[in-house]
């Protein structure tokens, strides 16, 4: 189905913001199995690269590809295999947790059942509830379930523990180590390194 | 044989090599101090030929011009009129293609030349308003007739010039300003004909009795040479207000790099 | 093909759910209609003079109020991120947005102007041509003013802007839509301007999602 091996490449990226360079000549590979702890203070352009990496932005210099294919250029089906999740939780507040899920699993094209995944959320009883009902934490690991719905090979997730409790934090951090186990790609930025760092194949720090 | 293949040879090298000089021309248009050299070397000859043209079309057509039969001396405001209607045309066709340059090559440069090129363009299309206005007062007794196409056009293409500029200012990022105002421009581009002859449609249905359309006299040969005339000399000052402004919006873009810092140290050293 | 019935189908729901948004450019529609005898007379053969008019440029006024929110809501709960990245084209997912709105804001608009058109005193039997003449417009200005919407997703106060962005672009629609109407009120053959509507729909619905598109990526960024 694809021509090459699941491969996320950056060369020599560089990053601006606000007339300023934040970063410049960013290598990196990460090939299936292995992923990437991006660190670094408040605006040192953390969430930038992420969006560059999933081509939402563009960079001022350099290139990003998956699978050899630049990130702009992709076809329909690398493009699907590209799951990101930022700050901004991405659900619909007038929408229950489980048509949120199921939303995305229609737009991804699956058809898994979610009791097992609203049973590791944690939201099974809140399932029928709209999304504008719940706490921060629970609408962050709604969020993330989402993500997690579109079985998708390469993980962007921007601070991806933030307003999770302990439980939640440990929960993402099996959930990475199991995606690179089965041959996923992950690149996770964040404050709380200690919480993922055990997962990490290699660090950027910004 | 082997001379149609030499010579067919020749050709396609010579295309490949013209090409290759357009890309790298084309390019090289992407360079803030080239393109600012460009614009103050041809900016003179812009302001020659503005000069020349302008006072030729205005002796013209005030002195050489015969009077018109119907309107009288009146119609010379036609010699301001019409160019400053074409140059509102003219500029929003410069400006909403080089936004869109801008937006599929990403080259910042052309959005500096949609940029200038807007205000221009809406003051041109204020003149032509208020020449149009003076033009009909003898007509229609009033400076402002809602019935007149040309006039009602005018003002559609003055409230796309005001949007762009309103569209580019209401954002921080100037880049976001850039392509987003280009998207306007391109399709307010596409809908200019529409506008303009959905409105001389809708005023030829409602023509009341009086004669509510400005009309250009009958044009006789000598009429309507200083009337080119006047067209060329207005185009080439909008050359020369383009590059002026040109210049100055890439002096504000490049502002904070060493080539203007070299510029300003070199005009005061 | 899939993907466009759903994101049609989400919105719909988004919309019913949010019934406060449903009913806004409806009565904004009336109460702009409404307007006009207050401010001028009502007497029944100004009333039909004017009438026209007073229903068109009501129409064109609520559509800019309906689909403001178009992106907004979606852009601001990161929807729209999740839209941009997946593998359907935009501007796909946005036709199928407009169309989701269109349902949802100008269908009722169409219902409602015979109504209105009557209460201004128009005849009869122009009331056909009317209504197929609003029929043909409400999208047109369904698909400008999302581009409005696209070009302003980020700004803060975006509602006022669209109105001076898009407002001259809505002017076709304005004349030929008022001049099926009069063609039909005074027994003329009103099939040119149907016509004209017709195609100015065709070339807005195959384009405008493209720009709006474009402009949402922009404006995401």
């Amino acid at each position: 189905m694809f021509n090459e091996a699941a491969s996320l490449k950056t060369k020599s990226l560089e990053v601006w913001r606000g007339g300023l360079c934040l970063f410049e000549g960013l290598d990196f590979t990460l090939e299936s199995g292995q992923v990437a702890i991006v660190s670094g203070a408040n605006g040192c352009g953390k969430t930038t690269l992420l969006r560059i990496l999933s081509g939402m932005n563009q960079a001022a210099g350099g290139y990003v590809t998956w699978r050899g294919e630049k990130i702009h250029r992709l076809n329909a089906d690398s493009q699907a295999e590209i799951a990101y999740q930022g700050h901004l939780d991405g659900l619909k507040k007038e929408f229950t947790v489980l048509e949120n899920l199921l939303f995305y699993q229609a737009m991804s094209n699956q058809k898994k059942p979610l009791e097992s995944l609203l049973e590791e959320l944690r939201l099974g009883p809140y399932q029928n509830r709209q999304v504008r009902y719940l706490s921060a934490g629970q609408r962050r690991r709604a969020a993330l379930g989402c993500m997690r719905v579109k079985t998708a090979k390469l993980w962007l997730l921007d601070e991806p523990l933030t307003n999770l409790d302990t439980k939640g934090a440990s929960l993402i951090s099996s959930w990475i180590s199991e995606h690179a186990k089965s041959g996923g790609i992950a690149v996770v930025a964040t404050h709380q390194r200690e919480s993922l760092i055990q997962t990490a194949t290699i660090e950027i720090e910004l | 044989m082997a001379f149609i293949r030499h010579n067919l040879v020749r050709i396609v090298n010579t295309i490949s090599v013209l090409n290759t000089n357009f890309w790298r021309w084309f390019h090289q248009l992407a360079s803030p101090p080239h393109v600012f050299a460009l614009a103050g070397r041809v900016c003179p000859w812009f302001a020659g030929l503005a000069i020349i043209f302008l006072v030729a079309g205005t002796y013209g057509g005030l002195v050489l011009a015969p009077a018109d039969y119907l309107q009288g001396d009146g119609f010379r405001i036609i010699y301001v009129h019409v160019p400053s209607a074409y140059l509102g045309m003219l500029a929003y066709m410069v400006m909403a293609s080089s936004a869109a340059i801008g937006f599929i090559w990403r080259m910042k440069m052309a959005h500096g030349l949609a940029v200038s090129a807007a205000p221009l363009g809406a003051w041109f299309t204020v003149l032509a308003l208020v020449t149009g206005g003076i033009w009909g007062k003898p007509m229609w007794g009033t400076y402002w007739q809602w019935a007149d196409a040309r006039l009602m056009s005018e003002l559609m293409l003055l409230f796309l010039f005001l949007g762009y500029m309103v569209l580019r200012a209401s954002f921080d990022d100037r880049d976001k300003a850039d392509r987003i105002s280009a998207i306007l421009a391109v399709v307010g581009v596409i809908n200019i004909p529409i506008i303009h002859y959905s409105v001389e449609w809708w005023s030829t249905l409602h023509q009341g009795p009086t004669i509510a359309k400005l009309d250009e006299p009958s044009i006789t040969m000598d009429m309507l040479i200083p009337l080119l005339i006047m067209i060329i000399g207005f185009t080439a000052f909008f050359g020369w207000l383009l590059c002026k402004r040109l210049q100055g919006e890439i002096l504000k873009r490049e502002r904070q790099t060493r080539w203007v810092d070299g510029l300003i140290k070199g005009r005061t050293a | 093909m899939d993907i466009f019935i759903l994101i049609l189908l989400r919105d719909l729901r988004l919309s019913f759910r949010r019934w406060n948004e449903l009913a806004m450019p409806l009565l904004f529609f009336i109460i702009i209609a409404s307007l006009f005898p207050l401010a001028s007379s009502p007497e029944i053969s100004q009333l039909r003079d004017y009438g026209g008019a007073v229903i068109w440029i009501s129409a064109l006024l609520s559509s800019l109020l309906a689909l403001d929110g178009l992106f907004r809501v979606d852009a601001e709960d990161g929807s729209m991120e999740q839209l941009i990245l997946s593998p359907t084209p935009l501007g796909v997912i946005v036709l199928a947005k407009i169309i989701a709105h269109w349902i949802v804001s100008g269908v009722p608009l169409v219902i409602a102007s015979p109504l209105l058109a009557l209460s201004f005193y128009l005849p009869l039997e122009a009331l056909p041509v009317f209504i197929l003449a609003i029929a043909l417009a409400t999208p047109i200005l369904s698909v400008l003013a999302a581009i409005g919407a696209a070009l302003t997703v980020s700004l803060r106060g975006g509602g006022a802007l669209i109105g001076l962005l898009m407002l001259p672009m809505m002017v076709p629609v304005l004349i030929f839509g008022t001049w099926a109407t009069d063609a039909a009120v005074q027994g003329e053959n009103p099939i040119g301007a149907l016509l004209l509507l017709a195609s100015l729909a065709i070339l807005s619905i195959s384009l405008g999602p493209l720009a709006a598109a474009g402009a949402v990526k922009v404006a995401m960024e």
